[in-house]
């Protein structure tokens, strides 16, 4: 019979199920216990009672208790005491299981904060942990400190003693030379004293004696002199003279020594600022050049004059001198860090494969300096040799100075008359030209005029005879005049040109021309004079002719 | 090479005398004069006791033997056989007698260094110098021969006196720097004394013609110190060898060192080392008699030839006593050539007397106790 399941689901809402969770049943049971009432009256009503007796009779008997009711039972009454009782061992279970409940509550509770307090307990060890981990590794890095130190310490006292063990073999074998020398002294000592007691007794004592044959001479042939103040006093001299000559010697020898090596330091100067006035010339180009070099053979002008003049002696000269080649190392040396620089960046840039290639060129680079350098070396050198040979063949400072100035104003006369003659020459060359277009334009206008004044002439000597054209001559007329003018012109013009060709003196060429041109056309004036008479037309062609040719003009009027 | 007979000398002294004519020997108390190309005896003197000393005069005309024993001189001359002096010095005792620079003087040390006499032979006048001190090297001549230089103790203080060798005039007197002078010694232009002091202290002093001190060197303090001293023939340098190994070159200009040679035990940066290699024939003792040793080739059983070793080269190193004074390392033997290109030491306890330079300055002769060797040197080469 499964009345509960249904029972249950309709009236309670929850599925209970055999055997299931009692307390949860109790829990839940309990709240409609203080709650409602209408559940409770809902699971027994008056028509099921007995069901619910069964039904209670099996949750009792399951819960281990005395049932309340048997099938058996005949009447259908409820025996109170043993509802009662079963009543009471219900509610002594429920209290049981409450109290369980509170225990297990408490339980829990303790054990919850047991829980919190163990976890406080551990985060507090942990650091405490923490906190001794550093502890001990700061204590590890005292101690490697203090080892080091202890290191230290030992090769310190290692070396001290080492030292100290030096010292003492010093000292041992100071004392060993010490004693060994005292036992000497004392042994020469004892002897003095054996002699001297010796001497004491024995009463004979052997005298010093010397003898000699004969004496024999002095070793250099001399007379032994008297020990007198003048001896002593030569001695001393001779005394002073060999120390004298020895201090004049080394003197010499300082002397000649340091003048090698001012000339040296010198050279090495001229060395230096010649490679630096290389280095610039390649920087800068060539218009610094031409300055450069003038600047710098005024420079060294003026050192080659410098040296001879303020001798070896000025402290001045010889720190000027130092001075001098301190700047210009200072100089080489900045130009060689430069082009260190450069080099290292070049490679750098070129990368590892063309390592090779900048230094093979660098060589031939550098190669190519030295020639230039050595090239530069023997040029300051013979430049040196000239100015000092010059130098020493001038006797007077003052004469070489006005040698100097009579070159230069020969110079300056000879550029100027240079520059004239060069003017004068393209002037020449100009009139030249223009002389060889006039030419020949006066060729070609020759060449017409002398047709016409062909044609001229035929006309003329047809006009002459009965048959001839007066118009066609005055036609004709003052081409021909002025062809025929032309043609002298250009004749006496031609002349001219060829015969100021050949002179090279065009300053009186240009005067024989005028000259010659009055000359050559003398002729020709009446020829001039007698045409315009005859033919009027021709007076405008005449005037035109004076225009054109004012020297004729000029020519005809004086 | 040839070899002349042996002959007989007693206390090593054979002497050929200063101009290279002849040779003396002392054989116990005779003294043989030979002519030094024929070997011939020209002359046999006898002397009264065992010769101690024997030396030449400079201009080779007298021999003076001397017998400390009994404290005679003797002096032979050449030119002359039958002339005879005899200086006695009586009970005062010798310790040592040696000519002056002229060869007309002989100066004798007493016993005890009580005092210096100076004999003269042309005069037979007798001078004394009192107070020499009793040094390594106390008394020096110049190389001219015209300056003696004389160290002397007074007052537990050290003096050096310069006597002019014409008439032994006190030329000048002087205190010295030193605490206890062991040496002096002129340098070849006779124009500076150097003066050092004994092994205790490194201390080289300096001083001019006139006395006065020009410079003091000192490389270290406390260690033993100087050794051997020597000038360079030209007087520019002057080579200090020192118980260290080591030898410092001063220069004459500032007397500050412009070099320093070391000798250490492995040679690692010189040009070439030769080693002797010896070959000893098997003889046994019983062989060497004197006949045998009369036959010449015997005597050069034992043959060595010099190889060069390849650097670095180990240089057997002989440990000396520490505990004994004076101790056999430093060093001890100092030689320039005669051009002051070349300087010649000797480091060590190695078994070489002396090292002498030929004048033309290009070989060199080691003498040792029983061998001497003669180094050579080519164009480009240097010895060890």
């Amino acid at each position: 019979m499964m009345p509960e399941s249904s029972l249950v689901k309709d009236h309670y809402g929850i599925s209970v199920k055999c055997g299931a969770p009692l307390l949860r049943h109790f829990n839940q049971s309990s709240l409609p216990l203080h709650g409602n009432t209408n559940a409770q009256s809902a699971f027994c009503t008056q028509q099921n009672v007995p069901e619910c007796l069964s039904h209670i009779n099996q949750e009792v008997s399951s819960l281990g208790l005395r049932t309340i009711w048997t099938e058996l039972d005949e009447s259908s009454d409820l025996n109170v005491v043993t509802v009662l009782n079963c009543m009471h061992d219900l509610i002594q279970l429920h209290r049981r299981s409450l109290r369980t409940l509170e225990n297990m509550e408490v339980e829990q509770l303790k054990s919850s904060s047991k829980l919190d307090y163990l976890q406080l307990s551990t985060t507090r060890l942990k650091e405490q942990l923490e906190c001794s981990k550093r502890e001990n590794t700061g204590l590890l890095e005292r101690e490697r400190q203090l080892q080091q130190k202890v290191k230290s310490l030992q090769n310190c006292l290692k070396n001290e003693k080492e030292e100290m063990q030096k010292l003492q073999n010093m000292i041992a074998s100071r004392a060993t030379q010490y004693n060994h020398d005292m036992k000497r002294k004392e042994r020469d000592l004892n002897k003095l004293k054996e002699r001297l007691s010796q001497l004491l007794v024995d009463k004979k004592e052997r005298k010093q004696a010397i003898d000699v044959l004969n004496n024999i001479g002095r070793a250099d042939g001399k007379r032994s002199v008297w020990k007198t103040e003048k001896t002593e006093a030569k001695h001393e001299g001779e005394m002073y003279k060999t120390l004298l000559s020895d201090y004049d010697a080394r003197q010499r020898d300082l002397v000649l020594e340091n003048a090698e090596l001012r000339r040296v330091l010198h050279q090495v100067k001229n060395d230096m600022v010649s490679l630096l006035r290389l280095k610039k010339l390649t920087q800068k180009g060539v218009q610094n050049e031409r300055d450069g070099t003038q600047a710098n053979s005024e420079e060294e002008q003026e050192e080659e004059g410098f040296e001879p003049g303020k001798e070896l002696f000025s402290v001045h000269a010889s720190e000027k001198l130092t001075n001098s080649i301190r700047l210009q190392w200072r100089r080489l040396k900045s130009h060689v860090e430069q082009l260190d620089s450069q080099v290292s960046l070049a490679q750098v840039n070129a990368g590892k494969s063309s390592e090779t290639t900048p230094r093979e060129t660098q060589e031939e680079e550098v190669d190519k300096l030295k020639l230039e350098i050595q090239e530069y070396k023997d040029l300051i050198q013979t430049q040196q040799h000239l100015l000092q040979h010059q130098l020493s063949s001038s006797c007077d400072e003052i004469t070489s100075l006005r040698n100097d100035g009579y070159m230069l104003q020969e110079k300056e006369r000879l550029r100027g008359e240079w520059k004239t003659l060069e003017g004068q020459r393209s002037i020449f060359e100009r009139e030249r030209k223009n002389f060889t277009e006039a030419a020949i334009r006066l060729s070609h206008e020759r060449k017409a005029f002398e047709e016409d004044r062909a044609t001229w002439l035929k006309h003329q000597f047809l006009s002459l005879s009965p048959c001839g054209d007066p118009k066609k001559l005055m036609l004709s007329n003052p081409t021909g005049e002025t062809e025929l003018n032309l043609q002298l012109t250009q004749e006496k013009l031609s002349e001219f040109l060829s015969d100021s060709a050949s002179t090279p003196k065009y300053r009186s060429s240009s005067s024989l021309s005028t000259v010659d041109l009055h000359h050559a056309l003398h002729a020709t004036p009446e020829n001039l004079l007698i045409k315009p008479k005859v033919k009027t037309t021709n007076t405008e062609e005449s005037r035109n002719l004076w225009e054109d040719f004012p020297i004729l003009q000029e020519l005809s009027e004086p | 090479m040839n070899f002349s007979e042996v002959f007989k000398q007693s206390n090593q002294l054979c002497k050929v005398s200063p101009d290279g004519k002849y040779l003396a020997t002392c054989v116990q108390y005779r003294l043989v004069i030979r002519d030094v190309n024929t070997l011939q005896i020209l002359n046999l003197y006898t002397c009264l006791d065992q010769i101690s000393h024997m030396e030449w005069s400079s201009d080779s005309l007298f021999i003076l033997c001397a017998m400390y024993k009994r404290a005679l001189v003797q002096v032979w001359s050449l030119e002359q056989p039958d002339w005879h002096c005899k200086i006695d010095e009586g009970s005062i005792g010798l310790v040592s007698s040696r000519w002056s620079p002229d060869g007309r003087h002989i100066l004798n040390t007493t016993e005890f260094h009580l005092r210096i006499t100076v004999w003269s032979l042309c005069t037979k006048a007798v001078s004394y110098i009192k107070y020499p001190k009793a040094c390594q090297k106390g008394l020096d001549f110049s190389r001219d021969g015209c300056y003696m230089a004389l160290a002397e103790r007074r007052d537990c203080k050290d003096y050096v006196s310069i006597f002019v060798c014409d008439d032994w005039h006190l030329l000048r007197h002087f205190e010295t720097e030193t605490q206890d002078l062991s040496g002096l010694e002129w340098s070849p232009n006779g124009c500076v004394l150097a003066v050092w002091e004994s092994c205790l202290e490194y201390k080289m002093s300096l001083y001019s013609l006139d006395g006065r001190l020009l410079s003091t060197y000192s490389a270290y303090e406390w260690s033993l110190g100087i050794k051997s001293v020597s000038w360079s023939p030209s007087s520019q340098f002057l080579a200090i060898g020192s118980f260290d190994e080591k030898v410092r070159i001063l220069n004459h200009i500032t007397w500050k060192k412009i070099a320093q040679f070391e000798h250490p035990a492995i040679i690692d940066n010189t040009k070439t080392v030769y080693k002797e290699i010896e070959k000893r024939p098997a003889v046994s003792s019983d062989e060497m008699s004197l006949h045998d040793i009369t036959v010449a080739s015997s005597l050069f059983s034992t043959q060595s030839k010099y190889d060069i070793s390849p650097l670095p080269v180990q240089i057997p190193v002989v440990k000396p006593d520490p505990d004994r004074a004076n101790p056999k390392i430093g060093v001890s033997a100092l030689a320039f050539s005669s051009d002051s290109r070349y300087i010649a030491t000797k480091n060590g306890g190695f078994q070489v007397h002396s090292l002498n330079w030929h004048c033309s300055g290009d070989s060199l002769i080691l003498i040792g106790k029983d061998q001497l060797c003669l180094c050579y040197m080519d164009a480009d080469q240097n010895n060890e």
